[in-house]
C-alpha cells in the first residue's frame, strides 16, 4: 500500500512570509526518510505540507507540486481531507483525545467519521494497530482507560497505533520522540524499523544519531540566511550524507559545529 | 525518626546581634489571644443576648493591636497591624448582609413551606392558604424556554468566534457586541421583549414566551462569555490530532472541541439559568402576574416566582399576614432553587474536567 | 500569482456540505446577536420617541418628557454613586483579604461565599431590604440626624419606615459589592510577584509592599471593576423597587422620606398602571438607562483595553 512522494518546486507561505523556498525531493516508498537541520529552517512547515495540515494555519498556503504516486495533492479538486486519510501524522507532543479510552482512541480515525463498523472489526484493528506500535502487551487489560493515563511514550506509541488505524499510504513524524525518554525513544525507534516494511515514513529529528540510526535517506535543511526562506541544501542516502555530504554546511551541521 | 538525620543546629547569635535582628516586637501571643477575644464578643454580639453594640465593641478589642504596637513597634509595624485590621474588617462587614439575609429568609420563609404551598396556585385564595405551584411551573417554564433560545444561539456564537472567526472584522463586532449586550439593564431587556411585542400582539400585551426573550437577552451574552472561555482551554493540539486523521472541522468541533470542554461548558449554562432564573424586572412588564396555573407561554400572562414575590409583599391585601409569609415563602424557595444550580455548577466543573489535562 | 491567490481562496470554502451547514449555523447565530442588540435600540426608539414628543396632557405624569426623566436621572446617579461610595472601599478591603491577607488554603473558599452574595436573586434583596433593613436602620438614621443634622445630606426630618435613598443605596452597595471585588482579586493576584518580592526585599511591611506592587498595578483595574460596579448599581430594578419610598423628587437629603426615585425603579413600579403614550414615555425612559450604562461600561471597557495596551508592552 505505501507510496512515493515527488515534491517540486515547493514553496510554502504564512501569509506574506516565505518560510520554506523551491523544495524539490523525491521519497522512495517503503522507506524512511529523515529530515535534519536548525530550528526554524522549516522543517516541520514543509513536513506538515506534505498532508495539507499547513493549511490548517490561517493566512497559510503553498505554490507548487506534490505528487503522491502521480497524483497532486494541491490539484483544484483534490479534498484536504482525503489526503490526510491517506497520510498520518504524528505530532512532537504526544496527543490522545483526552475525553476517550485507549481504544476509542485508536479508533478514532473511524469513530470521528462515523464509520460503521462491527464490533469483532473494530476490536480486530484496535488490537492490530496496538501490536504494530508495539502496545499492545502494555494496556491490552486496561483498553477502556482514559489514554492520558498512560507514560508519555505510551501515550506517543498510542498516538502512533490511532495514525495506522486507518491504514494510511504514508506516516509523516515531526519530532516524534523529542518529548520522551531514552528508553521511549528506543522503544520507537525498533517501531519505525518494523513500520518501515507497510509504510512510507518521513521524520523530523533534531537527533543526528537517531536520524543514523532510523532512516534511508536524510534532507538537510538550513536557513538561506537571517530572514531568509528555509531550503533544502542536499539530500541523499544516509550513509553518504553521513561520511561524505556534498555542501561543507550539511558536514559542519553533521558534526555538530553549528545549529 | 531518625535524629542522625538532623543537621546539627547553628552557633547561636550573640544576643545583642539576635535583637536587633528581631526588633522590639509585640509577644506573638498577644495578637492572636486580642483577635480570639474579639471574635468571642462579635460572635456573642450577634447570636447572642446582649446586644448588637457588642460588635463595635469588639471591633476596638481588636484595635488595641495596632495602638500596642504603636509604643513597642513603631509606626511602621503600627500601620501595617492596622490595616490588617482594616481589611479582617472589610471581609467580615461584607459577610454580615449574607448571613443576615440567609438568617432573615430561611427563619421567615422555613415555616412556611409545606406541601400544600407546593402543590395549590393562588387560585380563588383569600386571606391564608395558597401556594406557589402556578408560580413555580411558570419559572421553569420560562427560563426552560430561555435556555432553549440562549443556548443554541451563544454556544454557535462561541463556536463561530474561537473556530472560525480568527481574526475577521465580524468576529471584532460581535466580542464588542457581547460586552455590550453583558451590560444591558434587566429593565431594559423586558421593555425590549414588551416594545417586540406590542407591534404583533398590541399595547398591553403579556405573555409568557416574552418572558423567555426578555430573559435570553440577558443570558445570551453569559453563555457565550462561558462558552468562548470553554472553548478557548481546549488545546490546539487536539484539533490537529483530529485534522491530521482525516476528520472534516466539523466533525472536529463536534467530536472532539465539545465533548473537550463539555464540563465547562455546562458549568457556564447552568451559572447563567441560575443568574437569570430569579430575575423580577423583565418578568414584571412582559410576563405579569396571575392566580392560576398556566402551562401556555403564548396564551396571556403567567405567573413566576419573583413576580409572585414581589407583588406578595408590595400588595398584600387585608389581612396583610398571609401574603407577606407566602412572600417570604417564595424568596426562600427562589433562593434554594438558586444556591442549588450554583452548587450543581460547582460539582459538574469538579467532577467532570477532562481527565488527565490539568 | 493570481492562480495561487485564486486556489487559495477556493480552499478556505469549506467544500463538504457538513461544514457549510455548521460553518453558516454559527454565523448565522453571530448574526443574531447583532440583530438582538439592533433590535433593542429600533424597538425602544420606535416606541419611545412618542413618549418623548407627548405633550403634558396626554400623559399621566402630566409633564413634558425631559421634566420627567431629569429627577430619575438624578435618583438614577444619586443612588448609584453612593452605592459604589459605600462598596469600593469595602470591595477593595474584601479583595485584598481574600488575595494577600487571608490564608491560602482558604482563599478560594472565602471568595466563593462572597460570590454567593451575587447570586441572590435581586427581589430577595428587596424582601431583605424592605423588612429587615429598613426598619433596623430606623434608629441609625435618628442618631444621624441628630449628630449630624448640620450636614444638608443628614438634615432629616428622618423617615419613620427607614425606606429612605441611602437605604436603597446600602442594598445596591451589597449588591455590587461581588461584582466589584471579583474583579480586584483577580487583578490582585495577578500582580507581578516579581514586584512583590521587590518591595518585601527592600523591607517593607505587607502593607507598604500593597502601597508599592499592588495598587498601582492595579489602578486601572480598580477603576474599570468599580464602572462595571456603576453599570450594574444604575441599572438594578427591583432591590430599589421595593426598598425606596420615592416621590420622584430632586434633594440630597439622604434619610427623609420624601426621595428621588431611579429610572428602573419607576418603570417597574408604574408600568402595570400605565396606558397610552405613558407606557412610551417609560419605554423612552427606559432607553435614556440604557444609553447611560452603555456609556459607563463602554467607559470601562475602554479602560480595561487600554491597560492591556500597557501591560503588554512591558
Ligand atoms: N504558525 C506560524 N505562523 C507564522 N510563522 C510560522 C508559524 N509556524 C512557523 N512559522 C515560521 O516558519 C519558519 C519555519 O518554522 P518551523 O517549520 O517550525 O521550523 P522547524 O520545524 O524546522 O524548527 C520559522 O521562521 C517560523 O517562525
Ligand atoms: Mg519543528
Amino acid at each position: 500500500m505505501a507510496k512515493s512522494i515527488d515534491v517540486s518546486d515547493l514553496n510554502i507561505y504564512y501569509g506574506d512570509f516565505l518560510a520554506v523556498e523551491g523544495v524539490t525531493i523525491p521519497v522512495a516508498a517503503r522507506s524512511v526518510t529523515a529530515f535534519i537541520g536548525p530550528s526554524g529552517c522549516g522543517k516541520s512547515t514543509f513536513l506538515r505540507s506534505l498532508n495539507r495540515m499547513h493549511e490548517v494555519i490561517r493566512g497559510a498556503r503553498v505554490d507548487g507540486k506534490v505528487l503522491v504516486d502521480g497524483q497532486d495533492l494541491y490539484a483544484d479538486d483534490m479534498d484536504p481531507v482525503n489526503v490526510r486519510r491517506m497520510i498520518g501524522m504524528v505530532f512532537q507532543r504526544p496527543n490522545p483525545f483526552p475525553t476517550m479510552s485507549i481504544a476509542e482512541n485508536v479508533l478514532a480515525g473511524q469513530k470521528l467519521n462515523s464509520k460503521r463498523m462491527k464490533k469483532s472489526e473494530a476490536d480486530d484493528i484496535v488490537e492490530r494497530s496496538l501490536r504494530s506500535a508495539g502496545l499492545w502487551n502494555e494496556v491490552k487489560d486496561r483498553l477502556d482507560r482514559p489514554g492520558s493515563g498512560l507514560s508519555g511514550g505510551q501515550q506517543q506509541r498510542l498516538c502512533i497505533a490511532r495514525a495506522i488505524a486507518t491504514q494510511p499510504e504514508i506516516l509523516l513524524m515531526d519530532e516524534p520522540c523529542s518529548a520522551l525518554d531514552p528508553i521511549s525513544t528506543s522503544v520507537i525507534e525498533d517501531l519505525i524499523h518494523e513500520l518501515k516494511k507497510d509504510y512510507t515514513i518521513v521524520i523530523v529529528t533534531h537527533n543526528m544519531q537517531q536520524a543514523a540510526r532510523v532512516s534511508d535517506t536524510t534532507a538537510f535543511f538550513n536557513l538561506a540566511g537571517v530572514g531568509q526562506p528555509g531550503r533544502l541544501v542536499e539530500h541523499g542516502p544516509t550513509e553518504k550524507m553521513f561520511s561524505n555530504p556534498e555542501d561543507p554546511a550539511t558536514e559542519a551541521y553533521i558534526q555538530g559545529r553549528f545549529g | 525518626m531518625t535524629s542522625t538525620l538532623q543537621p546539627t543546629s547553628p552557633p547561636t547569635p550573640s544576643p545583642e546581634i539576635a535583637k536587633s535582628l528581631r526588633g522590639r516586637s509585640l509577644p506573638t501571643w498577644a495578637p492572636k489571644a486580642i483577635g480570639a477575644l474579639s471574635v468571642a464578643l462579635a460572635l456573642v454580639g450577634v447570636f447572642g443576648p446582649v446586644g448588637f453594640w457588642l460588635v463595635f465593641v469588639a471591633w476596638l478589642v481588636a484595635a488595641i493591636v495596632p495602638l500596642w504596637s504603636m509604643f513597642v513597634e513603631g509606626r511602621r509595624k503600627a500601620t501595617d497591624r492596622f490595616v490588617t485590621l482594616l481589611v479582617t474588617t472589610a471581609f467580615v462587614i461584607a459577610l454580615f448582609p449574607l448571613g443576615s439575609i440567609l438568617t432573615t429568609v430561611v427563619t421567615r420563609g422555613a415555616p412556611v413551606l409545606s406541601s400544600d404551598f407546593f402543590t395549590y396556585s393562588m387560585r380563588n385564595v383569600l386571606g391564608e392558604g395558597g401556594g406557589i405551584y402556578h408560580a413555580l411551573m411558570g419559572t421553569l417554564l420560562i427560563t426552560a424556554a430561555a435556555a432553549a433560545i440562549s443556548v443554541p444561539i451563544g454556544l454557535f456564537t462561541a463556536i463561530y468566534l474561537i473556530e472560525y472567526g480568527e481574526g475577521k472584522r465580524l468576529a471584532r463586532w460581535i466580542r464588542f457586541l457581547v460586552d455590550v449586550m453583558t451590560g444591558i439593564p434587566s429593565i431594559v431587556a423586558g421593555l425590549f421583549a414588551y416594545a417586540l411585542f406590542v407591534i404583533f400582539f398590541g399595547p398591553g400585551v403579556r405573555m409568557g414566551v416574552g418572558g423567555a426573550v426578555a430573559l435570553s437577552v440577558l443570558m445570551i451574552p453569559v453563555v457565550v462569555r462561558s462558552c468562548e472561555e470553554m472553548l478557548k482551554l481546549v488545546p490546539n493540539e487536539l484539533r490537529e490530532a483530529s485534522y491530521a486523521l482525516g476528520v472534516p472541522k466539523w466533525r472536529t468541533i463536534v467530536k472532539v472541541v465539545l465533548p473537550t470542554a463539555l464540563a465547562g461548558i455546562v458549568t457556564g449554562v447552568t451559572l447563567a439559568v441560575a443568574r437569570v432564573i430569579g430575575e423580577t424586572a423583565p418578568l414584571l412588564i412582559i410576563a405579569g402576574l396571575t392566580d392560576s396555573v398556566n402551562f401556555n407561554l403564548f396564551d396571556g400572562r403567567m405567573a413566576t416566582l419573583p413576580v409572585f414575590t414581589y407583588f406578595s409583599i408590595i400588595t398584600p391585601g387585608v389581612p396583610p399576614g398571609p401574603s407577606i409569609e407566602r412572600a417570604w415563602g417564595a424568596a426562600l424557595v427562589l433562593l434554594i432553587i438558586v444556591m442549588l444550580l450554583n452548587f450543581a455548577a460547582r460539582l459538574v466543573s469538579y467532577f467532570f474536567s477532562p481527565k488527565g489535562e490539568r | 500569482m493570481t492562480s495561487i491567490q485564486s486556489t487559495a481562496r477556493k480552499r478556505s470554502t469549506p467544500t463538504r456540505p457538513g461544514d457549510r451547514i455548521f460553518r453558516g449555523t454559527s454565523i448565522a447565530a453571530a448574526l443574531t446577536i447583532l440583530a438582538t442588540l439592533a433590535g433593542v435600540a429600533l424597538f425602544l426608539t420606535i416606541e419611545g420617541i412618542p413618549g418623548v414628543l407627548a405633550s403634558p396632557d396626554e400623559v399621566k405624569h402630566g409633564t413634558t418628557f425631559i421634566d420627567y426623566v431629569v429627577p430619575l436621572v438624578f435618583g438614577t446617579l444619586l443612588a448609584a454613586v453612593l452605592a459604589l461610595a459605600l462598596a469600593i472601599p469595602v470591595a477593595i478591603g474584601v479583595a485584598l483579604y481574600i488575595s494577600h491577607y487571608a490564608p491560602r488554603r482558604l482563599a478560594s473558599t472565602l471568595g466563593y461565599i462572597i460570590d454567593l452574595l451575587a447570586a441572590v436573586p435581586s427581589v430577595v434583596y428587596g424582601v431583605w431590604g424592605i423588612s429587615f433593613l429598613a426598619t433596623a436602620l430606623v434608629p441609625v438614621y435618628s442618631w444621624l440626624e441628630r449628630t449630624l443634622g448640620f450636614i444638608p445630606l443628614f438634615a432629616g426630618p428622618p423617615s419613620a419606615t427607614g425606606r429612605t435613598i441611602l437605604t436603597a443605596s446600602i442594598v445596591l452597595a451589597v449588591m455590587v459589592l461581588p461584582v466589584i471585588t471579583a474583579l480586584c482579586r483577580e487583578i490582585f493576584l495577578q500582580t507581578p510577584r516579581l514586584h512583590e518580592e521587590a518591595a518585601l526585599a527592600l523591607g517593607a511591611t505587607r502593607w507598604e509592599m500593597a502601597r508599592l506592587a499592588i495598587f498601582p498595578y492595579a489602578r486601572s483595574g480598580i477603576i474599570s471593576a468599580s464602572m462595571l460596579g456603576l453599570g450594574r448599581a444604575l441599572g438594578e430594578t427591583m432591590a430599589v423597587a421595593m426598598v425606596l419610598s420615592a416621590s420622584g423628587v430632586i434633594t440630597f437629603n439622604l434619610i427623609s422620606s420624601t426621595n428621588p426615585s431611579t429610572i428602573a425603579a419607576n418603570i417597574a413600579l408604574t408600568f402595570n398602571e400605565a396606558t397610552g403614550l405613558t407606557v412610551n414615555a417609560l419605554i423612552a425612559s427606559g432607553l435614556v438607562l440604557f444609553l447611560i450604562t452603555f456609556l459607563v461600561n463602554f467607559a470601562a471597557r475602554a479602560i480595561v483595553e487600554r491597560r492591556k495596551d500597557f501591560s503588554g508592552a512591558n
